[in-house]
């Protein structure tokens, strides 16, 4: 009657390691390959932005003396004479190392990704978070408006923002981040609706817990997968749309080593030296690139059910 | 006519078509209801853009020099001194009218300008959408059905590749390649302006001797004689059609590469899931041709996603049109916005936003009704 005892095999009982969450999180993270090659470039942006200084051969601001303005490449392996200095990218159109700027630029772009980022994330996730637990008029105002700004195509918006405040850096990366926020105020207010009125966050008001306890420890910690996709994807967009507005004249002011400025005050030499047009570009496009790989990535990782096809 | 079996003659096709209509004019009047707070904030936010701007409005449209009785002559006369309610209201009428204030800088109308740049930002938008819709399609379906073949990764790795390029960016580089590297080959394109010197095209009033130009009528004839493409193709003028077409190649291949890669990484995606259906498989087992599925079965499905992005995407194609039209010196609403920033000319750039949005949020519409005729359980809704 008794069933025949199934042997245990104890090896491939102890090989299975408990690992938590964010453990299980970081390995897909890490075995994801679209988000290995968007942590490698941005791993080598970031040291090139941290070691900017150490690493750049000339001063990106400060016009050099005895060189031909819009030089091509110097590369003494590629020919260039010994006798000349090695200028890897060449010189831009006021005498300045393009290779300098390029690295410093690395710099501003990360800045200004994470910057108009954090800002929206900040107003976009009060606004959901108001929204979405207050509910009624506030929630239905609040969303309105949201939805009002989205009509707008976001770089038409952050252009004509710019032309209300003037142009420069902080104007444009304020009008950046000012059109992003309905996307995170959208996604913080689904978490909140979907969360609010279960029965643990029930159980924590009922044994007294503020509305703002109530947020941070019960609602927030359930947005922030998305929010982590969509900042990521953010910073990617950002970058985008700030090189687009300096590229314009409406962002960053020369001497400002800024990729989408450098291309703007070179773009009708392209014919004659596509490479101070060319360069930037890549770095504009490699950045960019990290960002939306990683993300992708961080969607798979975070949220497998979300994992596309 | 056919009192047993149902009714599958004409008569039944009739009450079919009465039906749908019935509920595509209900469809249709629910959407335009929930379109009008939309409007209104468009509207408001265009309206209090201009409102807010640093300073005495006075100064920043006068001058810094302006004097303390031209400015109070310039508030009476714009109504500043009245309630924002009533300013908002006069607004509203004013745009209804397509009264959209004068230009600081030119001194005339602003519709003026909206007809004379307007036409030419359209044409490259629906160009690369053209461009953009042909080609992601096409490389979605082909990766969707080669997955995970060097083509698919291919596709998938070009569209991760030109989703992230900048779009001012990719127009210089197409125009040094096609314009420089392929010079004397016969893939040269030129890489600036709307038409080859010498090459023009004469206002359809003029063609067709139209006298009266005023009122909607007129608005509308200037409009369409400022799209050359338009009005080359309405008065037979194909050498000049041939001409513009040329020159709009690089412009829309720059603004459509990133929703071009959009539309490719959403079709293969759309499909994919698709094609992992029962109805699929019971297609395929019952015999049908690997196109039949494909494009009969499989896309009808596979489209509602794909059509979205299509609609989102219209606000990104136009923004890239206004900056592509800064590499490629083409005279649209992108140059002229620019120009307004950098002279503070408000008016034009209140009004060209406010049109471009409208623009977006109305072909976000179309796409909606859309879903009527590609899938009709949203018509039961």
């Amino acid at each position: 009657m008794t069933a025949p005892a199934i042997p245990i095999q104890m090896e491939s009982l102890t090989t299975v390691i408990a690992r938590t969450p964010f453990e299980n999180t970081m390995r897909r993270l890490f075995r994801h390959r679209s988000a290995q090659v968007g942590m490698s470039i941005l791993g080598f942006l970031m040291i090139l932005a941290i070691f900017a200084p150490a690493l750049a051969p000339y001063d990106p601001i400060k016009p050099l003396r005895d060189v031909k303005r819009r030089a091509a490449p110097c590369i003494h392996l590629l020919g260039c004479p010994a006798d000349q200095p090695q200028h890897f990218f060449g010189i831009d159109g006021n005498q300045r190392d393009l290779l300098s700027r390029i690295i410093y630029g690395s710099r501003l772009s990360l800045q200004i990704g994470v910057a108009t980022v954090t800002f929206a994330i900040v107003i976009g996730v009060m606004l959901g978070a108001v929204a979405g637990y207050v509910g009624g008029w506030t929630d239905n105002i609040t969303m309105r408006i949201m939805d009002v700004l989205l009509a707008f195509p976001s770089l038409l918006l952050s252009i004509a923002i710019v032309a209300v405040l003037g142009p420069g850096l902080i104007n444009a990366l304020l009008a950046i981040a000012f059109v992003s926020i309905p996307v995170y105020a959208r996604i913080v207010r689904a978490s909140v609706l979907q969360v609010k009125e279960q029965d643990f966050v029930s159980a924590s008001r009922a044994l007294g817990s503020s509305p703002l306890g109530i947020l941070i420890s019960h609602v927030l910690p359930n947005a922030l997968t998305p929010i982590i996709v969509q900042a990521t994807l953010g910073i990617a967009s950002a970058i985008l749309d700030a090189a687009a507005l300096s590229f314009l004249g409406l962002g960053a002011a020369p001497p400002t080593p800024e990729w989408g400025l450098m291309l703007g005050e070179e773009r009708n030499s392209v014919f004659n030296a596509p490479h101070l047009v060319l360069l930037p570009g890549i770095a504009i496009m490699l950045t960019v690139l990290a960002f939306n790989l990683l993300g992708d990535g961080l969607r798979d990782a975070l949220d497998p059910r979300l994992r596309k096809a | 006519m056919c009192p047993e079996a149902p009714c599958t003659g004409a008569s039944g096709h009739e009450t079919n078509f009465v039906a749908f209509s019935i509920n595509m004019s209900q469809f249709l009047i629910r959407r335009l209801i929930l379109l009008l707070p939309v409007l209104f904030g468009i509207t408001f936010v265009t309206f209090a853009l201009a409102r807010i701007l640093p300073g005495d409005p006075c100064f920043a449209i006068l001058g810094e020099k302006a004097t303390a009785v031209q400015c109070a002559a310039y508030r009476e006369r714009e109504g500043l001194n009245d309630p924002i309610p009533i300013q908002f209201v006069r607004y509203l009428g004013d745009i209804a009218k397509g009264n959209f204030g004068e230009s600081l800088k030119d001194s005339r109308p602003v519709l003026q300008i909206i007809l004379e740049r307007l036409p030419m930002t359209l044409e490259v938008t629906i160009g690369a959408m053209l461009f953009s819709t042909t080609f992601g399609v096409l490389l979605g379906v082909i990766s969707a059905i080669r997955r995970n073949t060097p083509v698919d990764v291919g596709t998938m790795i070009g569209a991760n590749v030109g989703v992230s390029m900048p779009v001012f960016w990719l127009g210089l580089v197409l125009a040094y390649v096609f314009a420089i590297s392929l010079k004397g080959t016969p893939f040269w394109i030129p890489p600036s302006g709307r038409l080859s010197s010498g090459i023009t095209i004469p206002p359809l009033a003029e063609t067709y001797n139209l006298q009266d130009l005023s009122g909607l009528f007129g608005v509308m004839v200037t409009f369409a004689s400022n799209s050359v493409i338009f009005n080359s193709i309405i008065t037979g003028n194909f050498q000049v059609l041939r001409d513009a077409l040329w020159h709009l190649i690089l412009p829309c291949v720059a603004v459509g590469t990133i929703p071009l890669s959009i539309i490719a990484r959403m079709t293969r995606s759309s499909l994919l899931e698709v094609f992992g259906l029962d109805y699929i498989r019971t297609a395929r087992a019952k015999g049908l041709r690997e196109r039949e599925v494909i494009f009969k079965h499989a896309m009808r499905n596979a489209l509602l996603p794909i059509v979205t992005v299509v609609g989102l995407s219209v606000g990104g194609l136009m923004s890239g049109a206004v900056l592509t039209e800064t590499v490629f010196s083409l005279p649209g609403v992108g140059t002229q916005l620019v120009s307004a920033i950098l002279s503070r000319d408000y008016a034009v750039v209140q009004a060209f936003t406010i049109i471009i949005a409208l623009i977006f949020v109305f072909v976000n519409l179309i796409v909606d009704l859309s879903y009527v005729f590609l899938d009709p359980r949203i018509r039961m809704q």
